[in-house]
């Protein structure tokens, strides 16, 4: 769960390096809105703004798979009108490729038949999954946009530190508009993912809490054979240190080879296998689950946090009824 | 040599349950040969052999080691004697499970810190010695009972002790491997090591082995010949 949710932190971490640093929403009683063509002139204006773009972009929900698609306009790709390129996830699902036509309803109710010249490369499925690109006259039509309007606007500020000052400049020479920085996404995504962490955990909290009592049980109480074992060795010549040496040595051999085995495995089922068992919850809310692998990371900070939950309250759970073992007096073993 | 002076040990001392299992006993264990103890079951036998061996302490009287005041140590310094002056076989052989003949053997030598080649080749040498040699490397659980009680033997022997105390050392076993237990413990005495067995089994102190006999009722020596 943690090396799934720090891998996804970090693959959008890495994808949003190349985000606009500011992108500028117009809101209407808190509520985002078509920002108007004339906005633009009045960004480029403000000092420190190098450019200025107005972006179109959108959902449409697709009730034939029951899934929605983020519908984006390319101008660098050069696509015509009826021309569209589609996600890996929506051409696999859909059964779709290069050549084939999708049918789209246009906001008025008529179907728009877009030829698909293009899909998406699957190595950039974690951000193209669902992803549709279109011509500005394509994206206009489908959603009967007037040509006056964009879905919102970015920016590229001159000096990417003095972007939070940029913002400032914008909320007050656009009263009704909605700056955001690159680094509040980056925020909003750390905390999404750490929500959705926080949720698996609670979920799973009554587990780990059974996992823990049975663990505890099992290193804390010594079968009646151990205890004859330590008689033995007390008889034969071990002090009750001795006892205690060789339980903290048996105790950290055994969880922290448990501890290794299990964070091996964690990390070749995340970062080889899919990561089947927790992607349902962390990866998305979106029906066409993007399919991608992780970028490999090991968190040293964080094996230390596991290795002090785990690794120490098992080797002290050990320890104690070996100590109570080990005070009995050696004669026990001559007894039988 | 090992000196008792009027050794008392009671169990359970001021309880309902109180037991008196050792009462004023008193005898001087010369070094070298077998000495047996003698007596039924319940007599003091084990009692008297786990207070000589430094397991368990006196509740009344002296023992001393050598002249060394051994009843008063702390159990630091007691176990400290144990280990170099002492090998034990237990009537149960007490061997730990899942480990090898050859492991069970180095076991007391472990806490001495000894290089593991050395101790190793100890070991070896003496479960070659005890005809052995071909079963280091099994494990316990699948020995005879004549095996295990070698191995036992030669576990106590690995610390190179002068003394070897053996709680019925042919209780678990058949007439003819009780010969050859006595045989081999008879064999240690004329190198030097002093033997000390409890037993109830004439077989034992009936034995051209045994030097002396020791004879133990409810708790006191009622005898004490020399063979």
């Amino acid at each position: 769960m943690l090396l799934l949710s720090q891998g996804l932190r970090r693959e959008a971490t890495l994808l949003l390096q190349d985000a606009p640093e500011v992108v500028v929403q117009k809101l209407i009683a808190g509520r985002h809105d078509p920002l108007p063509a004339a906005w633009l002139d009045t960004l480029r204006r403000i000092r420190g703004v190098s450019s200025a773009r107005g972006r179109l972009w959108g959902y449409y929900y697709d009730p034939a798979i029951k899934a929605n698609y983020t519908l984006m306009v390319a101008p660098e790709r050069g696509l015509a009108a009826d021309e569209i390129v589609v996600g890996a996830a929506l051409a696999r699902i859909r059964q779709i490729g290069v050549g084939d036509y999708l049918s789209l309803r246009a906001a008025d109710g008529r179907p728009l038949s877009l030829h698909i010249v293009g899909v998406l490369d699957s190595a950039s499925e974690l951000l193209g999954a669902d992803l549709l690109l279109l011509s500005e006259t394509g994206f206009r039509q489908l959603f009967q946009l007037p040509p006056e309007v964009y879905t919102d606007a970015v920016l590229t500020v001159r000096n990417p530190r003095e972007a939070s000052t940029v913002a400032g400049k914008i909320a007050l020479a656009l009263p009704a508009s909605r700056p955001i920085l690159r680094a509040e996404i980056l925020r909003t995504y750390d905390a999404v993912f750490h929500w959705r962490e926080g949720m698996v955990f609670v979920a799973l909290g009554s587990l780990l809490l059974a996992f823990l009592i049975l663990a505890w049980d099992k290193a804390a109480g010594l079968s009646a054979e151990e205890k004859r074992e330590i008689g033995i060795l007390k008889a034969i010549g071990w002090e009750t240190g001795d006892i205690l040496r060789m339980k903290l040595w048996e105790g950290t051999l055994l969880s922290l080879t448990a501890f290794l085995v299990g964070y091996l495995l964690a990390w070749w089922q995340v970062f080889h296998g899919g990561a089947r068992l927790f992607a349902p919850v962390l990866k998305g809310w979106a029906v066409l689950y993007p399919d991608f692998r992780l970028t490999p990371a090991v968190d040293l900070q964080q094996i230390l946090v596991l290795l002090a939950v785990t690794v120490l309250p098992y080797i002290v759970a050990t320890l104690i009824p070996g100590w109570r073992a080990a005070i009995i007096d050696p004669d026990a073993a001559m007894r039988g | 040599m090992i000196a008792l002076h009027e050794v008392s040990k009671v169990f359970n001392q001021g309880q309902p349950n109180e037991c008196r299992a050792l009462r004023e006993v008193s005898l001087r264990l010369e070094r070298g040969g077998i000495t047996v103890f003698k007596g039924p079951s319940g007599s003091g036998k084990t009692t008297l052999l786990t207070l000589i061996g430094c397991l368990a302490r006196p509740t009344a009287g002296r023992i001393t080691l050598d002249g060394r005041l051994l009843s008063n140590l702390p159990e630091r310094f007691l176990t400290e004697v144990r280990r170099h002056t002492f090998g034990f076989v237990f009537q149960q052989f007490n061997l730990i499970r899942g480990l090898t003949v050859l492991d069970n053997v180095m076991l007391p030598a472990y806490p001495l810190g000894k290089p593991h080649r050395e101790l190793r080749d100890g070991a070896r040498a003496l479960l070659d010695r005890f005809g052995l040699g071909a079963k280091a490397d099994s494990r316990v659980e699948w020995l005879s009972g004549g095996e295990a009680q070698r191995t036992a033997l030669a576990r106590a022997l690995i610390n190179d002790p002068a003394v070897l105390i053996a709680d019925e050392p042919t209780a678990n076993l058949d007439s003819a491997l009780s010969r050859e237990v006595l045989a081999l413990l008879g064999e240690l005495a004329t190198q030097g090591r002093t033997v000390l067995i409890s037993s109830h089994d004439p077989l034992v102190f009936e034995a051209v082995q045994v030097d002396r006999i020791i004879e133990l009722h409810d708790g006191r020596m009622v005898g004490d010949s020399r063979c």
